[in-house]
């Protein structure tokens, strides 16, 4: 469902609404667009201004999506340009480009210093001119299958290792079927390293797996590029391509859009995580994954008894506390045997000991770390559930947006200020989840209470535009509160550029400032480290 | 399709056995399972031991490749040391396996992991890092082990 929607929807739709609109407040909001507008939908058409546009915001970064045509005229057109500079055939190109892992200009320099040895490493030597085919040959032993028939039917590569044709095909089936590979096919011989080349293996190849091995091959094509990634939405058959280098991924974050509205990162195998880097994300999510907190709410809120070491949560009550399981009896205050105490009943006045006072503060400690981690993962897990209702939201946005066409007698035109809406929620709602986990990584500086400003901007923004979009059909046919939603959804598109910039520039910066902008190993969260153990 | 290249390869190895083993097959079963019996040579701290191991074909051989198991124990870095008696033989890997490898040349490499083990590709860790840092107490074990478990003929079990 979301395919068709999110191509079709984004905010373009709004640019066509916003001139039908009268008032004041409709030019300020084309101004909004004129910033953010490539923004939200980077994939609607990569034309020249756009890109320049990219190179200028810090926080986003220039990508093609190639359709499944479009790999296979890629491959076509540098096939075609080495089988004209090198004047061979187009099989013979392919092989050699498959071989160099479609790096033509490595290609063309090797081949040109050593062309013998070039053509020899791909397995294409010089007397290959002829076809490779099938043969008889009298006295032959096939060396799989031990078969020696009359006229059995043979092959063998340049590398003359021969097998009966049967076995040369039950090989090529278990590569490609079972181990799903294509263009690095090794010849059955053991120890021979000689690649099969696609014509051998199309005169080979029975023609029910001919499908599926040229697929493989043309997949291999997007695996061998570094810069080329697939899309990684269900059923999508497309491919990214981002020149990112895998250095820069702790200063640039590098979101990538492909045309079936699937938004991920381009750096690492999430989705979207803008504002956070790469390596915060692994460390943000193996955190929350981890039972360590588990660890850590139990040391905050419990203690072992002292005797069996059972974990005992205190709930309420007086300081003497008889173990259920060892029936041992203790202070809770200060973890002393409980007939020591004398007289002093449910007063501990050992409690001021230095020991006592050291694993006070330790305890606190502790609390403090797991209150400050609680606070940004609750947020983050807020913001995460939203994210997870979207498809409801969208799919209400269509109902809503039929029943206003219908109550209100608006044009679909004019109702898509709704969609354009929720896709701004949506997206808002992504980038808000990481700015949490981003914050708790946050070193303590005025870059950070500039940080949390534009944090704070943002979910403001998003939550009164949610509340707005949420309300009944009836009021949202006034024309009023639409205006008020079209002009919250370029505010909020508008907060986000302007948060995701600030980040991405302080970033980039990351390296060189003197006060550090983000704190992996945080003093705090190092002691409650500590305390897992 | 593969009875004919069982068959010549285990007439092959049983009548010229490499050195150090002897090759049977259980009574009444297929050609599928083979029992060796393996005597490493001097060199090896192994030796005088004798050490069963059932090679096991799949009925896909010789396109995937033997399955091989100790059925005695020993202390070596690249056997697990359990009742399974798993191999760790880069040989047998289904990315190097090529349909053309001889079970003789899977001998071959049985007998000089015997003599030379790897340490750097171990399936026991803890005996690796031992044959590595400390040889002379890996090598006492390793004789202990031998000379609990493998000085008697080895015992196949019946099935």
């Amino acid at each position: 469902m979301d395919s068709e929607e999110e191509y079709m929807s984004p905010m373009s739709s709004g640019d066509e609404i916003m001139p039908d609109d009268s008032g004041d407040e409709v030019s300020g909001a084309e101004d909004f667009d004129e910033d953010d507008f490539d923004e939200p939908d980077p994939d609607f058409g990569l034309s020249a201004k756009d890109m320049d546009k990219k190179k200028v915001a810090a926080h986003t970064v220039s990508f093609k999506v190639y359709e499944p045509s479009d790999i296979r005229r890629q491959q076509e057109e540098m096939m075609s340009d080495v089988n004209m500079i090198l004047d061979m055939s187009k099989e013979d190109a392919a092989i050699l480009l498959r071989h160099f892992r479609w790096n033509k200009e490595r290609l063309l320099e090797d081949y040109m210093d050593h062309p013998e040895k070039v053509l020899e490493a791909a397995g294409l030597s010089s007397n290959s001119a002829s076809q490779p085919k099938l043969q008889a040959v009298p006295g032959f032993v096939c060396d799989i299958c031990c078969e020696d028939e009359e006229g059995l039917q043979t092959f063998a590569m340049k590398c003359g290792h021969r097998y009966c044709v049967d076995c040369y095909r039950h090989y090529l089936t278990q590569k490609i079927q079972d181990e799903g590979e294509s263009a690095r096919i090794q010849c059955p011989s053991d120890g021979c390293g000689r690649i099969l080349d696609a014509r051998s293996l199309d005169l080979l190849v029975t023609p029910e797996l001919t499908d599926r091995y040229h697929e493989l091959l043309n997949r291999t094509y997007v695996e061998d590029k570094d810069t080329f990634k697939w899309c990684p939405a269900p059923d999508c058959p497309n491919a990214i391509e981002c020149g990112v280098k895998k250095k820069d991924l702790d200063r640039i974050v590098p979101t990538v859009e492909c045309l079936c509205g699937y938004r991920f990162c381009f750096g690492c195998p999430n989705p979207d995580h803008q504002p956070a880097p790469c390596d915060l994300v692994k460390r943000w999510l193996k955190k929350c994954a981890d039972d360590s907190e588990t660890a850590n709410w139990i040391s905050a809120h419990t203690k072992e008894c002292p005797k069996c070491s059972s974990t005992i949560e205190k709930n309420g009550g007086c300081n003497h506390m008889t173990c259920r399981k060892c029936k041992y009896e203790f202070c809770w205050m200060c973890m002393g045997l409980w007939s020591e105490h004398g007289t002093s009943w449910y007063n501990c006045n050992r409690y001021e000991e230095k020991s006592g006072a050291e694993a006070r503060d330790a305890q606190t400690k502790s609390r403090t770390s797991l209150e400050r981690y609680l606070h940004y993962y609750n947020r983050y897990a807020n913001h995460e559930q939203s994210a997870k209702l979207d498809k409801d939201i969208a799919q209400k946005t269509e109902k809503k947006m039929v029943q206003l066409q219908t109550t209100s007698g608006m044009s679909w035109i004019e109702v898509q200020y709704l969609n354009s809406a929720s896709q701004a929620l949506q997206t808002c709602r992504q980038t808000l989840k990481w700015t949490y986990a981003f914050a708790f990584y946050l070193a303590k500086n005025n870059l950070t209470s500039i940080f949390e400003d534009n944090q704070k901007d943002l979910e403001m923004a998003v939550e009164n535009l949610s509340e707005m979009f949420e309300k009944p059909i009836q009021e949202l046919a006034d024309p009023k509160l639409k205006v008020d939603i079209m002009d919250k959804t370029s505010y909020c598109n508008k907060r986000r550029v302007i948060l995701l910039e600030d980040t991405a520039e302080n970033l980039a910066k990351g390296k060189t400032a003197t006060r550090p902008f983000l704190v992996y190993d945080f003093p705090l969260t190092k002691t409650y480290r500590q305390m897992d153990v | 399709m593969s009875t004919k290249r069982i068959s010549k390869e285990f007439a092959e190895v049983s009548q010229n056995p490499p050195e150090g083993f002897t090759i049977t097959l259980p009574p009444s079963a297929s050609l599928h399972t083979w029992h060796i019996v393996l005597t490493p040579p001097p060199s090896s701290p192994f030796h005088p031991g004798r050490f069963g191991i059932i090679l096991t074909l799949p009925t896909d051989y010789p396109f995937k490749p033997p399955v091989v198991k100790f059925i005695t124990r020993l202390y070596h870095p690249n056997v697990t040391n359990d009742s399974l008696g798993n191999v760790c033989l880069g040989i047998l890997k289904p990315e190097n396996w090529k349909p053309s490898t001889k079970i003789a040349a899977v001998l071959e490499a049985l007998r000089n992991l015997m003599i030379e083990p790897q340490p750097d590709d171990p399936l026991e860790e803890r005996i690796a890092d031992e044959y590595r840092n400390d040889r002379p107490a890996w090598e006492a074990k390793a004789r202990e082990l031998v000379n609990r478990f493998a000085l008697e003929e080895p015992v196949f079990p019946a099935s």
